[in-house]
């Protein structure tokens, strides 16, 4: 008789806490994600996330790891802190498109900008999810939220912003790139960009920054599989997969 | 032979998994749980199918479900065919 082998387990970085996400909703797939990066590539003991606030708010509670909870938006500037204070811990935030792309805009660019070695990782949902719906920078032109009703117009509220390109554009990124967990194989390829961010850091080439793209089905008001297929029908064709910055070890200053 | 493990309490049945599954094995059963969602399970009949490919459990995102694999026979093992 073989014993069995479990292949797919529950990372050893993360808690048995149960999750307070929507079912669908594709922060736990990001969590996971990252926790099983922390576990391969040996940072749990040494790792200080930084926490946003809007839907991963309660991140602390899903990792064994020390964290700092930030106000709105200013995960970066909390991070930079973190990192210059313990400059041998592993530090990264999570944040979502609300966080990030509007309130703590300043903080990210300049962040990014300064080349502070910390890992971004940003998950975009195009909506304000925790609060109930409300237009994000990111939102999809003619998507309806609670603060568009009659969809996002591109004259009144401009266009969704797209991040991992504004960010590549500035000098301190080591590495930006933009992934989706939509589908089996676009998970596995979210992991080994999310690992290169973070490998980015723990070689001292720079920022690295990881964009999600992510299901909010509460908030679109659909059902978790709809969601699932609308990030491939019309969030991708705007908002493009790939490595936009990818700077190696001897370019970095 | 292989087989999933679905954390029956983690689970939100938002079947992910069952549009991932290549052989069509995981369904919506009719057990309820405490938090009050549908959860999955491997369907009885299509059980046996199952090539613990793990698709199930990269796209959860609930970390609901474990993977269980057994090697096959020493035969086949033995001649490089093991699965």
């Amino acid at each position: 008789m073989y014993q069995e082998e479990l292949v797919f387990g529950h990372p050893a970085s993360m808690t048995d806490h149960y999750m307070h996400y929507c079912p669908g909703c594709h922060h736990g797939v990001a969590h996971r994600i990252l926790a099983e990066l922390l576990d391969e590539m040996g940072l749990a003991d040494q790792a200080i996330a930084v926490s946003s606030i809007g839907c991963s708010v309660f991140l602390y509670d899903y990792y064994k790891v020390d964290c700092v909870e930030a106000p709105h938006g200013r995960a970066p500037a909390a991070a930079t802190g973190v990192k210059r204070a313990r400059p041998d811990n592993f530090v990264f935030t999570y944040q979502g498109d609300g966080d990030l792309a509007s309130i703590g805009m300043a903080e990210i660019m300049h962040c990014a900008n300064r080349g502070e070695r910390v890992s971004t990782v940003f998950v975009n949902n195009t909506v304000y999810g925790m609060t109930g719906g409300q237009m994000a920078p990111t939102t999809m032109l003619g998507q309806k939220t609670t603060t568009c009703p009659g969809g996002r117009c591109q004259e009144r509220e401009g266009s969704p912003i797209r991040m991992t390109e504004l960010l590549s554009q500035l000098g301190g990124v080591a590495y930006a790139a933009r992934v989706a967990v939509n589908n089996v194989k676009n998970v596995k390829k979210a992991k080994e960009a999310m690992r290169k961010a973070f490998q980015a850091q723990l070689e001292d080439r720079g920022f690295g920054f990881v964009e999600i793209l992510a299901a909010c089905p509460t908030n679109w008001k659909m059902t978790p599989i709809e969601a699932n297929e609308r990030i491939a029908s019309e969030l991708i064709p705007y908002f493009p997969l790939g490595v936009f910055k990818d700077v190696s070890q001897e370019e970095a200053c | 032979m292989s087989r999933i493990e679905v954390l029956e309490e983690r689970c939100k049945g938002c079947l992910l998994c069952a549009q991932a599954c290549p052989k069509g094995v995981i369904a919506q059963s009719e057990r309820i749980n405490q938090h009050g969602y549908k959860v999955v399970e491997a369907a009885a009949e299509k059980k046996e199918e199952c090539i613990g490919c793990a698709f199930c459990a990269l796209v959860c995102p609930d970390v609901a479900i474990h993977v269980y694999r057994t090697p096959k026979n020493v035969k086949e093992e033995e001649t490089g065919h093991a699965g």
